[in-house]
């Protein structure tokens, strides 16, 4: 639940972390203009403006970082415009984002750092990417809506995630066009120049050490600074709106906007752990094993980062930080609104099909019929979904087999039953985006609606 | 005159403990490994590119290291934790308020966040490495299992200090179990599991009253998802991080260019 806390009150809160924030980031801003200015004189090294431009680059987001640390700390109102970020910018955010924004824009970015992960990967550029997230989570943190639903103390640990994943899935292209390019050239990647053998100890136990001393220090001050919340004690009669599930189930608590518990609760996770137990045995791509690589395996690097990242992952992030009472959607710089309602008029596939475009009544048995007409009615009812669906399941991996080229030189590489199986996983999974699709644009809400069976997809 | 580091070395009592000489040449670093239970888990040499942060991101062993401490700092709540619905909230704020060291249920909480990160992450750098591949298919099978049971860990933990947050989470969370295709009260096909016209598959009987133990979340649940989450579930975990180690140096080692 949000309380209603004002900018000012807000501010005296915030001032005292944000010092630090920004006067960590100069300082890493300094360190990296230390660093672009040694790099001049690498082997190899730009000269001339691009020699020195990045390090007064760095030297000035610094002394910008600094600046802000100042102003933080004086703690005055009057810095309150200085540290925010201008409410008209904020409102046209809250304004703009929504579900559909967020997958879309998901998806064009993953497509755009899968197409342009040479440029994305340049030091330079990640070095941008980090200081204006820096800076715009800096800048937010002023506004009492944004604390609200972002410094939750169980929400902290999914901002780091929010950074971490940045941070690795970079690092990851980045070793792999690296290897990539090596591999153009008719050279080994570079985990196999370093294959000599050390000795466990003291190599490997020392960065052990270091690393668990690192992370019992993160750890001890973390439980320091960040009380575990405990909220009123546990009452079967008080509901909160919203109620969510804990923070990594909150993707599949999202695809209940889509589909029924029985989908999204039941089928979609015994289908995500099956499809990642069985991808050893379907990826019969024999390159790409033990180093990064994007270039040997760009169909494996797609499909998984669309499944993790686009699926998984961000309407995690959507319904930690976006869903508020009713599960309405809100901005991150919006107050929750109990009485937000957005209006929606789903309606199925069988609708529109018999009545909309037909121009007839839903097929039903007569009053009184016997179970196995009831049924057979109800199959003609759902009959476009149905063939929809087997169409989709049963007749598109063999079409798709037979006509194109691609994809019968993968049918062949994995035989037909590795085949089949990684078709319909990837269909099933592919069924989420397309629900989305039809939803947004059509107002779908099931494709087969079953409820005398609780069966609708 | 002898040193007083070579007086407690050539002790029987260190002797006894290390087999060996101070490792400090070839021979007793390989020997310092074979000889301790703790280090046994790693092999005497690897190669150098396993040591490179940037290759491994060093994530299994953080999450096996968050797994120690969530062992470790959970024995200690459990001395002062009683899963009942008369005392669980109160020892919450004891927890809170009167314990010395009073972070042990922040320690407890934030590494389980931690776990829950560090082993998504380390599959997603197995994924981008293609470590999956041969020879360690069945190795990640087993590491799949250990992200569910992580999860599951965490699951359970939620209900455990019994306030809003905590039965809500569980509420919303096993209301999934009722909508379970043929076994869940509300799924698609239990109304065909009928006998003479009597349902077998009812709001006492489907698979969320398995998980919590009643109808709805309360004192069977609190009692449920306590015992899961310090017995159950650990052991299992623990037998499953047995047999991902032990495969981990059997399938070849750390993973690499073949």
């Amino acid at each position: 639940m949000q309380g209603h806390v004002s900018e000012l009150e807000n501010l005296a809160g915030v001032s005292g972390f944000l010092v630090g924030w920004y006067l960590i980031a100069a300082l890493a801003n300094g360190g990296a203009a230390v660093y672009w200015w040694r790099q001049r004189r690498a082997p190899g090294g730009a000269a001339g403006v691009q020699a020195w431009l990045p390090s007064l680059l760095w030297l000035a987001a610094a002394a910008g970082f600094l600046g802000l640390s100042a102003v933080a700390l004086s703690g005055q109102p009057s810095a309150l415009s200085l540290l925010s970020l201008p409410q008209p910018l904020r409102d046209a955010a809250d304004r703009v984002l929504g579900p559909t924004l967020v997958m879309v824009g998901a998806v064009v970015l993953l497509v755009g750092f899968y197409f342009g992960r040479q440029f994305f990967v340049r030091s330079g550029v990640a070095w941008s990417v980090l200081n204006l997230a820096l800076l715009g989570l800096g800048l937010s943190l002023t506004d009492p809506d944004f604390v609200a639903i972002v410094a939750r103390p169980d929400n902290v640990p999914i901002v780091g995630l929010v950074f971490l994943l940045g941070f690795f899935t970079w690092l990851a292209a980045r070793q792999a066009v690296r290897n990539d390019r090596r591999l153009a050239r008719h050279e080994p990647p570079l985990e196999a120049v370093d294959q000599q053998r050390v000795l466990v100890w003291p190599d490997l136990v020392y960065i052990e050490l270091i690393c668990m001393v690192a992370l019992m220090t993160l750890l001890l001050v973390w439980s320091i600074l960040l009380k575990a919340p405990l909220e009123q004690p546990a009452s079967t009669v008080q509901t909160p709106n919203p109620s969510k599930a804990p923070w990594y189930f909150l993707g599949l608590q999202e695809l209940l906007m889509y589909f029924d518990p029985w989908m999204a609760g039941v089928v979609v996770p015994a289908l995500i752990i099956f499809g990642l137990m069985v991808l050893p045995y379907l990826d019969v791509n024999a390159q790409g094993n033990g180093y990064y690589t994007i270039g040997e395996r760009k169909f494996a690097y797609l499909a998984f980062q669309f499944g993790f990242l686009v699926l998984w992952i961000v309407p995690m992030l959507l319904g930690t930080f976006c869903r508020g009472p009713n599960w309405s959607f809100f901005g991150l710089y919006e107050t929750w609104d109990v009485h937000k309602v957005e209006a929606l008029n789903n309606v199925q596939l069988s609708e529109r099909f018999w009545i909309d475009w037909l121009g007839r009544p839903l097929p039903a048995a007569p009053a009184g019929a016997a179970g196995w007409q009831q049924l057979c009615a109800v199959m003609l009812r759902e009959s476009p979904g149905l063939v929809l669906l087997g169409v989709y399941l049963l007749v598109l991996p063999g079409a798709l087999a037979r006509y194109s080229r691609p994809i019968w030189a993968l049918r062949n590489r994995q035989g037909r039953c590795r085949y089949w199986i990684t078709l319909w996983l990837l269909l099933l999974m592919a069924l989420l985006p397309l629900k989305m699709l039809c939803r947004w644009l059509f107002n779908m809400n099931y494709f087969v609606a079953i409820p005398e069976y609780f069966f609708n997809i | 005159m002898r040193s007083l580091r070579d007086v407690i070395r050539n002790s029987q009592l260190w002797r006894s403990v290390f087999r060996h000489a101070a490792p400090l040449d070839r021979r007793t670093r390989v020997a310092v490994i074979l000889t301790n239970v703790f280090l046994h888990l790693h092999p005497v040499s690897i190669s150098k590119h396993g040591l490179s942060l940037s290759y491994t991101w060093c994530m299994g062993g953080i999450t096996f290291f968050l797994f120690v401490v969530e062992a470790v700092t959970g024995v200690l709540l459990m001395f002062y934790y009683r899963p009942t619905l008369e005392w669980a909230y109160a020892d919450m704020m004891a927890l809170r308020d009167v314990v010395s060291l009073g972070i042990l249920r922040e320690l407890h909480r934030w590494a389980a966040h931690a776990m829950v990160i560090a082993a998504m992450l380390h599959m997603y750098r197995v994924f981008l490495t293609g470590s999956y591949k041969p020879p360690r298919e069945f190795n990640w099978v087993v590491g799949v299992l250990l992200l569910v049971l992580t999860l599951l860990l965490s699951f359970t933990g939620y209900l455990l200090p019994w306030d809003q947050l905590a039965i809500w989470a569980i509420t919303v969370g096993s209301n999934m179990a009722r909508a379970a295709p043929l076994v869940g009260f509300e799924g698609p096909g239990a109304s065909w599991l009928t006998v003479d016209g009597i349902d077998l598959i009812t709001s006492t009987s489907d698979a969320r009253f398995g998980l919590l133990g009643e109808r709805f979340v309360g004192e069977f649940t609190l009692n449920r998802f306590y015992v899961l989450h310090c017995v159950a579930i650990p052991l299992g975990a623990g037998l499953l991080m047995a047999i991902h180690f032990w495969r981990v140096r059997k399938d070849g080692g750390i993973s690499g260019p073949l």
